[in-house]
């Protein structure tokens, strides 16, 4: 009964529902956001953000040089013992809260452009994105009136200039994610986007201008991995915060060494995603689903490892394969879409090159047989089954819509495989007794732990690793922190 | 004729790992002199393999420690700040031996050091309550964050060699359910040495605290790269090997921690704050939808 397919009749063909682009104008070329204005970059360079589901350039954005990070870590500093540092809390709250609310008004702006930047669907980046990063700014803005009850000490203090460098895999929710939190403790910020999504940090600078914040507060430098070396290794800089890979974020704890510079690091992730033979099976697919095809599994919490009991792995995967059938990959600004663009070409050879090693390892792969657009860069969602512990699919991050699939037996080896990785940022369970998800979650070294549930995220939730996967909070009380001082 | 002198028993210092009391599989040892110059004793000069076995060891001891409840842990650290008590005078002995000054503030320190043992003991039934949230997400979800400790944490002790400092970076480490490798001062070890006889003698299972004597600049970049070491406190490091013990410790992502050392000052009895707690805790936040 429960595996009998309903049939909807006919006349349920798909019909297109493009978002129209007409409300977002991108400029040809743009600047770096220093001081509150747009200035050249000093080595007068620039190059092209593409669109990924078409390979077609969007705009072209300034290349940051050393003397650029120069410049904005100068500022910073005098906004920093200026206008913002003197402010008191209750000013820089209404800032926050302004620019909450233009991020609000102008939020489908944001998220047409995010989707046309990124590659991810509108869906998402309509429903998730940028809904999050405003509600971001607002949930920090009531804090900067309220940070001596935080506590952290009676008169915590803020930091100085904070350097801060995010991913390309929710480019404004992690701009959110950073400055909001360090504005609210009375920083000033240097923010570094990611070198293939920059175009909704570069509209947040316009954002930050409308709501009126002090030149210097907020400055945005656009690059390559250069401008963000350059960034981290500046004396100049009082604390870093960066998101991204595991392998860079351990070049970032080499290269402040020594120098008391302040870090929190939010890398990358291997999570498991547990499935118990009592728990409800239709919302563990569907959490499944969302685990690791959300955002193209571009993703560092995204539950790369399914863990099912062996009892029902066949049940399971046999449902979830056919879930995967009804997903829809293609146009991200096709409001039907669920799995949009992979980000870049680099992205989809990594990719491409760890699921050629799941085959070779010897695990079985399964991909959805969907059609894939002639320009851009695509990949569909691909389960492997039969993986071992060893395969480097089950060890390494792939970051993209590939999921492995391992079995276990009892609930300490599930605690056993879902810990086996040098990575701890995230896990899910599924199950129905309520006494094993509290004997799972006190026992899964992973800082977000989701039972019954897959990522959700919220500015009052605090999210970050364990091990490998980093150190710090961002998000809830504890997301202040890296920002204080006591 | 009256009976000679009674000749003095010596007490032999050896390491501290998995909860036995050996000698460094090395065979070395290294002589202890105190502030006038005599030999106070011959510690062992551990290796690089036996810092390996500390680790191995307190890897071993952390489920059960950090598995145990927050009142038995209390109750365990408690313990051992009595039988820190009914040694108050052996510490306060080889404090003068080892550092000179007298007696009486020698006494003092040892005192201070035992409240501070004991205002720890209070600590792992409440941090977690200090720390620990319930979030109120925009959504129907129950959404708790709980503390929990960073795992193996290497602590290289400052070279201050009484047991105030000990005490200071010991106690937080495993009243937050951490198990810890602790590299003695090189020059002033035999206190660890002493506290190490104390934990064994408690109710400290074994491994949750390791000590090894010896050189510091052989064993702190064993710890430093070691991949199995979460955490590493460098508050007794040297500060010119600090910048390359931290490029060490980035191999895994560990935590470093170094902070004042408030137990140079004289106000021995000021709370020392939650930092040296903070630094070795992970916050994990549990997400459950609410339904019915």
């Amino acid at each position: 009964m429960a595996d009998q397919v309903l049939d909807a009749g006919r006349g349920w063909d798909y019909a297109p529902a493009p978002e129209s682009t007409d409300i977002v104008s991108i400029a040809p070329s743009y600047d770096l956001f220093i001081g509150g204005e747009f200035v050249p970059p000093a080595g007068g360079g620039h190059f092209a953000t593409l669109n990924p589901a078409t390979e077609q350039p969007l705009a072209e954005v300034a290349q940051a040089t050393d003397q650029d990070v120069d410049r904005a870590v100068a500022v910073a500093r005098d906004a920093y013992q200026g206008a913002w540092g003197a402010m008191p809390g209750r000013e820089r709250a209404k800032y926050l809260y302004r620019v909450a609310r233009v991020l609000q008004e102008r939020s489908r702006e944001f998220a047409v452009l995010e989707s046309l930047d990124n590659g991810k669907p509108i869906r998402e980046s309509r429903d998730v994105d940028i809904p999050l990063a405003a509600a971001h700014f607002f949930y920090y803005a009531g804090w900067a009136d309220k940070l001596e009850h935080a506590g952290f000490g009676a008169r915590p203090r803020p930091l100085g200039v904070a350097g801060q460098v995010i991913p390309w895999n929710f480019p404004l929710l992690m701009a959110a994610w950073k400055l909001a939190p360090a504005l609210a403790a009375g920083n000033t910020c240097v923010l570094k986007p990611a070198e293939t999504t920059p175009l909704t940090a570069l509209l947040l600078a316009e954002v930050i201008q409308q709501a009126g914040l002090p030149p210097g507060t907020v400055n945005i430098l656009t690059g390559d991995g250069a401008a963000g070396q350059a960034l981290v290794a500046h004396p100049g800089v009082d604390k870093i915060a960066f998101t991204g890979s595991t392998e860079v974020g351990k070049e970032i704890q080499r290269a402040v060494a020594g120098t008391g510079t302040k870090l929190t690091l939010e890398l990358g992730g291997k999570a498991a995603n547990v499935v118990f033979d009592d728990a409800p099976l239709d919302q563990a697919v569907e959490g499944i689903v969302n685990g690791i095809f959300f955002n193209q599994g571009h993703v560092c919490c995204a539950g790369s490892r399914l863990l099912v009991q062996e009892s029902v792995a066949d049940t399971v995967l046999d449902r979830l394969k056919r879930r995967l059938g009804t997903l829809r990959l293609g146009d991200p600004l096709d409001k039907n879409t669920d799995i949009g663009a992979i980000n870049s070409r680099q992205q989809l050879d990594k990719i491409t090159e760890l699921s050629a090693a799941g085959e070779q390892e010897g695990a079985q792969r399964w991909s959805l047989a969907c059609p894939i657009p002639e320009r851009g860069y695509w990949f569909p969602p691909t389960v492997f089954s039969g993986v071992s512990q060893a395969h480097r699919i089950a060890q390494e991050e792939i970051f993209g819509p590939v999921l492995s699939v391992l079995t276990f037996r009892t609930p300490e080896e599930a605690v056993a495989k879902a810990n086996n990785t040098p990575y701890g940022l995230s896990a899910g369970v599924w199950t129905e007794k309520g006494s094993r998800i509290f004997w799972m979650a006190q026992r899964l070294r992973a800082g977000v732990v989701w039972a019954n549930t897959y990522n959700r995220f919220d500015p009052a939730s605090p999210f970050g690793g364990y091990r490998e996967s980093g150190f710090g909070r961002e998000g809830g009380r504890h997301g202040l922190a890296p920002y204080l001082k006591g | 004729m009256p009976d000679p002198p009674r000749l003095e028993v010596r007490k032999t210092y050896k390491l501290f790992i998995g909860g036995a009391f050996p000698r460094s599989e090395s065979g070395r040892s290294y002589p202890v002199t105190g502030r006038r110059g005599g030999l106070l004793a011959h510690a062992a000069l551990a290796s690089r393999k036996d810092a390996r076995d500390a680790v191995r060891a307190a890897r071993q001891a952390f489920p059960g420690w950090s598995g145990a409840t927050a009142y038995n842990r209390g109750q365990v650290l408690y313990r051992v700040a009595e039988l820190l008590e009914g040694r108050a005078g052996q510490f306060a002995d080889e404090s003068v031996k080892a550092a000179g000054g007298g007696q009486v503030r020698a006494a003092g320190q040892v005192a201070a050091a035992i409240d501070r043992w004991v205002w720890y003991a209070g600590w792992p039934d409440k941090i977690g309550q200090i720390t620990g949230a319930a979030n109120p997400v925009a959504g129907p979800y129950f959404n708790l964050s709980v503390p929990e400790p960073t795992g193996v944490v290497a602590l290289l002790a400052p070279a201050e060699p009484s047991l105030l400092a000990l005490v200071s970076v010991l106690a937080p480490v495993i009243a937050t359910g951490n198990t810890a490798v602790l590299v003695a001062s090189e020059e002033a070890p035999l206190a660890a040495i002493s506290l190490a006889e104390v934990l064994a003698t408690s109710d400290v299972p074994g491994g949750v605290v390791n000590v090894l004597t010896g050189r510091t600049a052989e064993l702190a970049p064993v710890l430093a790269a070691h991949m199995d070491v979460n955490a590493i406190d460098l508050t007794g490091a040297d500060p010119a090997a600090r910048a390359d013990l931290e490029r060490a410790a980035a191999g895994n992502v560990k935590r470093v921690f170094a902070a004042g050392q408030d137990w140079v000052a004289e106000d021995w009895a000021a709370s020392p704050g939650l930092d040296r707690m903070l630094a070795f805790l992970e916050t994990k936040t549990v997400w459950h939808p609410v339904g019915t």
